[in-house]
């Protein structure tokens, strides 16, 4: 055996490498079996990116479809309330490029939240039922009102009330979701030569 | 001699303190209109209790608190109440919050008030119930309900009540001025604290450089069981958890409280608040603020109203208003610019600062990072700034988490060091605020997840009900229906006719949408995809009939609403509605001619 | 007037990145002034041919990177690394090789990982060990010191810089050199037969070491770094050096005081151990990676195949530095010790 060997050098690295593969696949198979880990399903981290606002802009008939859509290799670029960093995060959950924004599914707005006037309102329960998530409340012929901190803004309601009493409203800038911004990291670049010039202006100035 | 422990870091900045830690404490007048923000602590907005010309009295209520953590809110000064509106409020971003507005009328006249000479004739709670009723929230700067920190939490003992006289920022002597002029008040209202909760020992803690404070403190202090105790001079020796690590040598647990290690921690102008609220009965309608900096004359320390605009303040101090100002609350480390002087100085307005350009300039563009580590030896929560600035700049949230980025104080040594001239501090606000509206958002998406998911549960749990109420009705009438023919054999028609209208219902509500809201999502993507492919042309058609249809409808409801005596209100909101799509009928119509026209 | 907005703090420290960058070429005077005195102007010539090349790289580099050259060339870090790399090229190299040298350094080393704060290695270093693997004959030639041989003067230094062909100067092995090719000599015959050697190390050597160490004493002063890396990187190669001493036999590896004042040790220490960007951050992790460039250095000066052996160990720990500072993180105000590493 060992003189066949040692005759055929090819025959030797053949089997070496063979039995070297043969210990190696053995090992990673033991430790998959073994150290196996249980993850989420694929459809429950994408489902727990998505916004949940059941807005169904991506075509679907709410997020956890689109989240099993998605999983069956549909175009992640679909969802306009995640916006970019949706996006982002689904790419880098499922290892793909991430895309610019579908803009047949519409924009990235600003959060909204659904406001009915309460007055115009002639209790016809449409919108009650097309709102995805149960936010609003009322019964025949009485007057309904969103649950605002319940509401998705996901518009659905919108369209099928008959009086049109009920308003998108977007939120504003104030006190209460006001924060400093990143420094804005151009500022390394461009902007950088023209605050140069203002600053080298100003000491000629102090200097004058 | 007490052993004193150090913390980690800290910075040596220029004191600047001698420029307005000279001359004694001045009142600076009533001004002619005053503003109250209805929060000027952390927790939620006070509720206003006055009317809009209302009278008020000096010491009066205006606006009552909302909630445990938060403070009622006081009138100043005699006066008319001249609005309850949004005002521009100190506050770096500029925005305006809901105000009360005063104009004083010169009379400064008290409302009535009584005090409690011997304030151990009173419960712990009812002492409490005074502070919080006087309004007092934490003077240093970051304006916490003091009510709720001295609030004990039932089984938490509490082994050592600091009180904090440190002012270790630049520039501000508000502190010092206070306890060298009234350290009588500082030392009554740290006992009044200490009345209330009895700790094992009430501690002072003032920085070595203001030698004046240490001996006043002491000469009022002298036979009681309050120490004063000289620490250091060190920046950020103030910050709390800073002060207690200095004075017991414990750390308070990351995302804690002192309370949780058996501290508590109040600022000197908040005993003095305390002493002022309890013995006299006066509630905190005023404050020491300094002015400082080299663009006025008369840097000093000031008593002020709360609610004097800050332009009345810095005129009383001969501000000087130069090129390219800038007014800064606080100190030069963690204050923050102010948008307008129409703010009001608040209960947190510790110092007012007006740099010139040559004394504090403003920061050059950011160098690259050249990781020198000068922040991580600084920082005194040992954090590894440079490494924070990394995740931040590449927006890894999870990172900044791990990194502990919560534990930062913001204290401003990283920045102050950065050879580079970073604005660490900014980077770590944002991606804070980012972090929290991240959470947030993912709290409210798995909340109305479970709604959408509860929904759908609930409509197919619906749609089975329905099923066996149709099978059983079926059951039922073929039963009767065989009763029928076994009896009669010739009255099968109405019965036959009931089965086929029965048939015909199902048939119908199988083939209608089972799911209303999937019916809105096809109607809703409908309308967007031919919104997106038609012409304007045959938009504005499509919205013309649309609004004609929607115009028709609401009149023949309203003809049979007319006919069937509906309630006024249900006619009103039609008519109203109709008036409204009649407008719109008529703009689609003219949006239809002008694409018409195009 | 206009009420600014700017983040707090409003106040800023006394450091500043272009100024720590001057202080450090300030502080390589005295070194450099004493490698003239022992080795000619070599070492001059090279530095400022090298800083011309340097600004020429720094300011294309930034071009193409679409940035304000006006803004980043003030920052002095190209200045810097051809000033490091100058000294440690040998006097009277050719022009291309300081060319080439300072190219890498600059292009390859720093602009190609984003510039200066996000290269992984040290430029300087890199550039030499780059020359050293491409050009081992022109880097292993090092002029004789004064008394050693002849001191070329000012215009031949130029000459052989910029027309190497027609430069005729004499080389002669460094100490360190001559030390690891020793395998019979006692040291003290090897002392007594070549003229390299001064009192406590190679002529010119060690009181350029001397001079270093002054510069980086000074620097120390001025708290442009910390003590703990430069001091755990001598403290462990005089450890070593102690160890394996052996009393000067032949094959000993040299005394302790031999090897803190030959070759590149105190250069080393205080200008390229102390290189922020490529070290450690943390105190601890500046502990360990100074201590073992030190170790590093005394191997591969006694064992290696390298006439000397910073610019290695540099550049080896340099890969390790963020291993370290994963490691070495401080634990957080309020935070258990266990909890700071995972």
């Amino acid at each position: 055996m060992f003189e066949l060997l040692a005759q055929h050098p090819l025959l030797a690295a053949v089997l070496t490498l063979l039995l070297l593969g043969a210990v190696f696949g053995a090992i990673l198979g033991f430790a998959a079996v073994r150290f196996e880990t249980e993850g989420d399903p694929i459809v429950e981290q994408i489902n727990a990116i998505l916004p949940q606002t059941q807005c169904g802009q991506c075509g679907y008939p709410g997020c956890r479809p689109y989240a099993e859509a998605i999983a069956n290799g549909e175009a992640i670029n679909k969802c306009p309330p995640g916006g970019e960093a949706g996006i982002q995060a689904l790419a880098d959950l499922l290892d793909v490029e991430a895309l610019p924004l579908d803009a047949e599914h519409g924009e990235e707005q600003r959060k909204a939240v659904a406001f009915i006037r309460e007055d115009e309102c002639i209790g016809c329960t449409k919108c009650i039922q097309a709102c995805p998530v149960d936010a609003i409340l009322g019964a025949a012929k009485q007057m309904h009102t969103v649950i605002a901190s319940e509401c998705t803004g996901c518009d659905l309601c919108v369209e099928p009330c008959p009086v049109d009493c009920i308003d998108m409203l977007y939120e504003q800038d104030s006190l209460h979701n006001w924060h400093w911004p990143l420094p804005d990291p151009t500022s390394h670049r461009v902007e950088i030569i023209a605050t140069d010039r203002q600053s080298a202006a100003r000491s000629s100035d102090e200097a004058a | 001699m007490r052993k004193i422990s150090g913390f980690h870091g800290g910075i040596h900045p220029a004191q600047n303190k001698a420029q307005s830690s000279q001359t004694p404490i001045v009142f600076t007048g009533i001004p002619p209109q005053l503003v109250f923000p209805l929060s000027q602590h952390i927790g939620s907005a006070a509720r206003p209790v006055v009317s809009v010309g209302q009278r008020v009295l000096k010491g009066q209520v205006i606006a009552e608190p909302v909630g445990f953590v938060s403070v009622p809110v006081h009138a100043s000064t005699s006066g008319t109440v001249r609005a309850i509106e949004e005002r521009v409020i100190a506050h770096p971003s500029g925005h305006a919050a809901p105000c009360i507005v005063l104009t004083s009328d010169g009379a400064d006249e008290w409302v009535e008030h009584s005090g409690v000479a011997d304030y151990r004739s009173l419960s712990p709670g009812a002492l409490l119930e005074r502070i919080r009723g006087a309004g007092i929230a934490g003077m240093g700067g970051a304006g916490f309900p003091a009510a709720v920190k001295l609030a004990l939490q039932p089984g938490k003992k509490i082994d050592t009540l600091i009180i904090n006289g440190t002012e270790c920022e630049p520039y501000i002597t508000a502190d010092d001025r206070l306890m060298r002029e009234r350290a009588a008040q500082v030392i009554q209202g740290a006992q009044i604290l200490a009345y209330l909760v009895a700790p094992g020992e009430t501690l002072v803690g003032v920085e070595d450089d203001k030698p004046e404070s240490l001996a006043a403190l002491r000469a009022a202090a002298a036979g009681s069981a309050i120490e004063i105790v000289e620490i250091p001079t060190k920046y950020p020796s103030g910050g709390e958890k800073q002060l207690v690590e200095i004075l017991t040598g414990r750390q308070v647990p990351s995302g804690g409280l002192p309370a949780d290690i058996g501290v508590i921690c109040q600022n000197v102008g908040t005993a003095a608040a305390v002493y002022q609220a309890i013995i006299h009965g006066r509630p905190l309608i005023s404050r020491i603020t300094t002015v400082t900096g080299a663009a006025v004359r008369a840097p000093g320390n000031f008593d002020v109203l709360l609610g004097t605009p800050m332009h009345f303040l810095l005129e009383r101090a001969g501000w000087d208003p130069g090129d390219r100002q800038r007014v800064i609350m606080g100190g030069p480390m963690m204050g923050f610019t102010v948008a307008s002087l129409e703010a009001p100085v608040v209960k947190t307005t510790n110092c007012l600062l007006a740099p010139t350009a040559t004394e504090l300039p403003t920061p050059p563009p950011a160098q690259a990072c050249i990781r020198c580590g000068m922040c991580a030896q600084v920082c005194p929560a040992s954090l590894l700034p440079q490494q924070l600035f990394w995740f931040a700049q590449g927006r890894e949230f999870d990172k900044l988490e791990q990194h502990n980025l919560f534990d930062c104080i913001e204290c401003g040594a990283c920045s102050w060091v950065c050879p580079s001239n970073i604005p660490l501090v900014q980077y770590y606000r944002a991606s804070k605020a980012e972090i929290v509206h991240l959470r947030r958002d993912s709290d409210k998406a798995e909340h109305s997840r479970l709604r959408f998911e509860a929904r759908q549960e609930r409509l197919a749990r619906e749609e089975q009900e329905k099923e066996a109420k149709r099978a059983a009705r079926r059951e039922a009438a073929q039963q009767r229906a065989k009763q029928a023919h076994e009896g009669s054999g010739t009255e099968e028609d109405p019965i036959q006719a009931a089965i086929e209208r029965a048939r015909a219902k199902q048939a119908e509500a199988q083939q209608g949408a089972p799911d209303a809201a999937q019916a809105a999502i096809e109607r809703a993507r409908q309308a967007r995809d031919d919104r997106a492919s038609e012409a304007p042309r045959d938009q504005a058609r499509l919205q013309l009939e649309k609004a004609q249809q929607r115009l028709r409808v609401a009149q023949a409801k309203l003809a049979e609403c007319r006919q069937s005596d509906a309630a006024d209100q249900v006619i009103e909101a039609l008519e109203a509605s109709i008036a409204r799509l009649t407008e719109k009928v008529t703009a689609a119509q003219r949006q239809l001619d002008a694409a018409q026209e195009a | 007037m206009g009420l600014l907005r700017i983040t707090s703090p409003h106040a800023h420290g006394p450091q500043h990145t272009p100024r720590v960058m001057q202080k450090v070429l300030l502080a390589t005077l005295p070194g450099i002034v004493v490698l003239t005195h022992f080795f000619g102007f070599g070492t001059v010539v090279n530095i400022l041919w090298g800083s011309v090349v340097a600004l020429l790289c720094e300011t294309l580099a930034l071009r193409l990177r679409g940035r304000s050259p006006g803004f980043y060339l003030r920052d002095c870090s190209a200045l810097v690394t051809a000033f490091l790399l100058g000294i440690a090229l040998p006097p009277y190299a050719p022009w291309w090789l300081v060319a080439v040298g300072i190219a890498s350094a600059i292009l390859l080393a720093k602009h190609l990982y984003g510039g200066l704060g996000y290269n992984p290695f040290n430029p300087a270093m890199a550039g030499y060990v780059i020359l050293l693997i491409s050009f081992p004959v022109q880097m292993t030639a090092w002029a004789p010191p004064r008394g050693a041989g002849d001191i070329p003067g000012l215009l031949q230094a130029l000459q052989a810089c910029f027309t190497p062909d027609a430069f005729d100067g004499s080389t002669m092995a460094t100490p360190l050199d001559l030390l690891k090719q020793n395998d019979s000599l006692l040291l003290q015959e090897l002392w007594a037969q070549s003229p390299q050697f001064g009192r406590w190390a190679g002529i010119g050597w060690e009181w350029a070491n001397l001079a270093f160490l002054a510069g980086g004493l000074w620097l120390l002063q001025q708290r442009v770094f910390s003590w703990h890396a430069p001091l755990a990187m001598l403290a462990s190669l005089s450890l070593l050096a102690g160890i394996f001493y052996d009393g000067g036999g032949s094959a000993s590896g040299g005394s302790p005081l031999f090897h803190l004042l030959s070759g590149a040790t105190m250069l080393g220490a205080f200008f390229i151990v102390t290189d922020p960007v490529t070290s450690a951050v943390s105190v601890r992790g500046r502990l360990i990676y100074g201590a073992m460039i030190g170790a590093l250095v005394y191997i591969i000066r006694v064992r290696g195949n390298y006439p000397d052996a910073v610019a290695f160990a540099v550049l080896i720990m340099n890969f390790a530095a963020p291993f370290i500072d994963h490691y070495t993180q401080p634990r957080t105000y309020g935070h258990q010790r266990s909890e700071g590493r995972e």
